[in-house]
């Protein structure tokens, strides 16, 4: 599957997840603190810097994940525009690009296991009070495999559709075989599991 | 949280929060108003009106969740911590909220399953997740409430009315396929 994870090594991988994710918090906070536009401004300026740090290529990738943002920007901007509010949208504006490009950077520089094992840690205090994780920890793989497959079994149906009907998309109309398929899977997928140990397995209690 | 979670539900909510990643990637239309839909909240209505309030709550949320962690699964392929970024950010975080509630409304109304599960998608998907959005989004941006609706509000209702009659008919067509599927009726 397609990852938002960055192929370039830079300096910020060697960091550890949950660094990574405290500063992107308090960063966070200070740039929603900054009321003025010149704040904002250095604000951007300093996530640019980050982002050119490690070259020319991470910097473009960086740019192209952005792009998403582009209608929020442009709606934001219209609406501050019409009210004849420009420095409040500017405001508002440059806040939201430095906010994402920043949480951004983390997704590019911290590959999904070391997000996992994060997730693990910051679980620990629930398991000391006895509450059992293992149904979650087993629940994201399951999952993250079973998109792969009901994709595949997604655009199976399309083709058949397609083949069907003179419209080129079948869009929603697969939803509902999608969604019966998938549940064709899930009384097998169970027994496995519980043949494996199941919930009472691994490192609940 | 996972206590009666047996591994028959544990699979079923990782199936569903697969079909929310699966339903995102379908070609999305692009309305006159030019608001992208696509059909990952149809994902989210379908959570609760076929799962139930408890599985569909823990369906959506933990699609949430793996987009979190960084996977690119919300429609047009964001992930990560940035989705949280943005003032319409709440549509992101009431999934949960919208699936619990179509799933509530789903338990306890009877009548024909089309037009139970529609009014459920309607109570979950558009009434509980605004009820979400529209307060992030005066709260995060910061905005008035008149703002926010003309906004974050009124341009994706008709999106959201078409796919909570969607999940209706869906809903329909996966109870005649398959007896006994809707554990939100069982």
């Amino acid at each position: 599957m397609l990852a938002l994870t960055s192929p370039v090594k830079t300096p910020y991988h060697g960091l550890r997840a949950g660094l990574k994710l405290g500063l992107l918090a308090l960063a966070t906070i200070v740039l929603f603190a900054l009321g003025s536009l010149w704040g904002q401004v250095a604000g951007l300026a300093v996530v640019m810097a980050l982002y050119a740090l490690p070259g020319a290529r991470f910097a473009r990738a960086g740019v192209a994940a952005l792009r998403p943002v582009a209608l929020f920007a442009v709606l934001i901007a219209a609406f501050h525009v019409v009210t004849w509010t420009p420095v409040e949208g500017a405001v508002v504006v440059l806040r939201l690009v430095s906010a994402v490009a920043l949480a951004n950077l983390v997704t590019m520089v911290t590959p999904l296991s070391e997000m996992l094992g994060f997730l693990h840690w910051a679980l620990a205090p629930l398991r000391a009070l006895g509450v059992k994780t293992r149904g979650l920890e087993l629940a994201i793989p399951l999952a993250i495999r079973f998109i792969p497959v009901l994709g595949e079994k997604g655009r199976a149906l399309g083709e058949s559709w397609r083949a069907r009907s003179r419209h080129r998309r079948a869009g929603w109309r697969i939803a509902a075989p999608l969604a019966g398929l998938a549940m064709d899977d899930a009384d097998r997928v169970a027994e496995a599991l519980r043949a494996r140990g199941g919930m009472a397995g691994g490192t609940g209690k | 949280m996972t206590k009666k979670i047996n591994e028959k539900d544990l699979v079923m909510i990782a199936l569903f929060a697969a079909l929310i990643a699966v339903l995102g990637l379908v070609p999305k239309l692009t309305l006159a108003s030019g608001i992208p839909i696509t059909a990952q909240t149809l994902g989210i209505m379908l959570c609760g009106t076929v799962l139930g309030a408890k599985r569909g709550f823990l369906a959506a949320a933990l699609f949430c969740l793996l987009v979190l962690i960084g996977l690119p699964l919300l429609a047009g392929g964001r992930g990560g911590p940035g989705v949280l970024m943005t003032p319409w950010a709440g549509f992101f975080v009431g999934f949960p909220v919208a699936a619990f509630v179509a799933g509530l409304v789903m338990e306890k109304m009877r009548g024909p399953v089309a037009v139970a599960a529609s009014v459920a998608a309607v109570a979950g998907g558009i009434v509980a997740l605004y009820g979400v959005a529209l307060p992030w989004y005066m709260v995060t941006k910061p905005a008035g409430p008149l703002e926010a609706a003309l906004v974050a509000g009124v341009p994706f209702v008709p999106g959201d009315l078409i796919k909570a009659v969607l999940a209706g008919l869906v809903t329909q067509a996966l109870a005649r396929a398959r007896p006994g599927a809707l554990l939100s009726r069982s």
